[in-house]
């Protein structure tokens, strides 16, 4: 005997809990809230809804719901327009074994009504999901991740061999605020491996050269130049704006020691890598969870005893590898994603062809981050790397 | 005799070998040899005879500060890298 529509969602009506605005209001702020589900198509969710709410369209709810809400003992609260698909939906969860799924009676058009807050969802737009389209369609960035990306502010620590590939990447990829500090000219010496710059931009501030290069890229960014070399007078005020992750492709130990210090007092994680002839370094120290750098090294090497960076040389790829690591490792900070490489120190060498791990782990004895911190402020150790051919 | 990996820093200091082998029981004892053939290691390696703050080495991917330091075993079948403090950018 074939049932109407009107019967069938009275039969799961009768088997669903309901819940007006007014308890369902009371519900989200209760302390151990429920779980709040959309399940409403796309445009309508783009039009507004409930805060704090997830969208899983009622189309893809067997499907998607897990991801959502992992754990079936925590209530689930869905809600549709004016509350009939939220029923079907709260059936379908009951069925999945769901132990408590209520739906809202009304919908979002109730709770409007009663006065309780909405919000308009931030979206992409058009342009910008044709330019991020591959990224959305990474469940792990999807819509929401490339906001957050729109959305972060990373400073990279040079714009040379490895801050190039770094920035380019990280622009592309639509972070949407990038410092640079860098306070050389463009040189000819460069451009075998500095690729933000170009024979056009010799002599140019690498500041200029790099933002005028990521402006072409993806306008969605906005470039941040500090034409200046980091040192302890300068370093809280380029701090300021507030980073989010640091990309340290630094030239010099004094610089390296510099950073590290200040994202250990200000909790930035950052992405380190460094470059030697065909040999590369890249780990990521984040405050609080791994080492830093001063656990690994507490000293620089004296200044007879550092290698010159103009002297020793580097295969023109190699930073190209090290800094789109350093870039993906950013991401993923940034997204929140993924295994950092935090305690782990990765060595790449061209020349075999192979990648070693090292464990690094915190120093309890660290003179910044350890127990009982010895070093509280900036230290400018003496330049011994002086700016040729970095 | 354990592999002992030369970073890029420290090949003038082995005449270019990227990897030479080294006799010990320990981490000590395996520098030692290493410092007898290559006499300018010492320098880079060592300060005040311990480990220098600017040096890190590893027995098999474990630093040896967080083991025994110099005193650190090291098997036949061990490789051992030294990893100096690189800046470069």
């Amino acid at each position: 005997m074939p049932t109407t529509y009107r019967e069938l969602l009275q039969a799961a009506r009768a088997e669903i809990e309901e819940i007006d605005a007014t308890g369902a209001q009371r519900l989200l702020t209760d302390e151990d809230p429920p779980v709040l589900v959309d399940v409403r198509e796309r445009d309508e969710w783009e039009q507004g809804r409930i805060g704090g709410a997830v969208h899983v369209p009622r189309g893809h709810l067997e499907s998607r719901i897990e991801a959502a809400a992992p754990d079936r003992s925590r209530p689930v609260l869905l809600y549709c327009a004016v509350g009939n698909r939220s029923v079907f939906a709260a059936k379908t969860l009951t069925e999945l074994g769901y132990e408590r799924a209520i739906s809202l009676a009304g919908g979002y058009t109730d709770w409007q009504r009663s006065g309780f807050p909405t919000e308009l969802p931030r979206t992409l737009g058009p342009a910008r999901t044709t330019r991020y389209s591959r990224h959305l369609l990474i469940p792990e960035v999807g819509e929401e991740g490339q906001l957050r990306l729109l959305d972060s502010s990373i400073l990279l620590i040079g714009a040379g061999g490895l801050g190039s590939p770094a920035s380019l990447y990280l622009a592309a990829a639509g972070v949407g605020r990038l410092g640079i500090v860098d306070a050389d000219v463009v040189d000819e010496t460069n451009l075998q491996r500095q690729i933000a710059h170009s024979t056009d931009s010799l002599g140019e501030p690498k500041t200029d050269s790099a933002r005028r290069r990521i402006e072409a890229l993806n306008p969605d960014v906005e470039v941040v130049p500090f034409r200046e070399r980091l040192t302890s007078e300068n370093i809280e005020r380029i701090l300021e704006p507030g980073w989010d992750v640091i990309v340290d492709g630094a030239d010099n130990f004094p610089t390296r020691y510099l950073v590290n210090d200040a994202s250990v007092w200000h909790d930035i994680p950052v992405v380190h890598g460094s470059i030697f002839r065909f040999e590369g370094q890249v780990t990521v120290f984040k405050p609080g969870e791994g080492p830093c750098y001063r656990c690994l090294f507490p000293q620089p090497p004296p200044p007879e005893l550092a290698p010159s960076c103009a002297e020793g040389g580097v295969l023109g790829v190699l930073p190209g590898v090290i800094g789109s690591i350093q870039a993906a490792e950013a991401l993923k900070l940034a997204l929140g994603i993924g295994d950092p490489l935090v305690g782990r120190l990765l060595l790449y060498d061209a020349l075999s062809g192979e990648f070693d791990e090292m464990k690094l782990r915190r120093d309890p004895a660290c003179p910044v981050c350890g127990e009982s911190p010895t070093i509280t402020d900036y230290v400018d150790y003496v330049e011994f790397c002086s700016g040729v051919g970095h | 005799m354990s592999r002992v990996r030369i970073p890029p820093t420290l090949r003038n200091e082995t005449h270019g070998a990227r990897e030479v082998e080294a006799r010990g029981g320990t981490v000590r004892e395996l520098l030692d040899d290493l410092m007898g053939r290559f006499p300018t290691l010492r320098g880079q390696l060592l300060e005040d005879d311990e480990l220098a703050p600017f040096v890190n080495v590893y027995v098999e991917g474990e630093d040896v500060r967080t083991k025994d330091g110099l005193e650190t075993a090291v098997a036949d079948t061990s490789t051992v890298i030294l990893l100096p403090a690189m800046a470069g950018g």
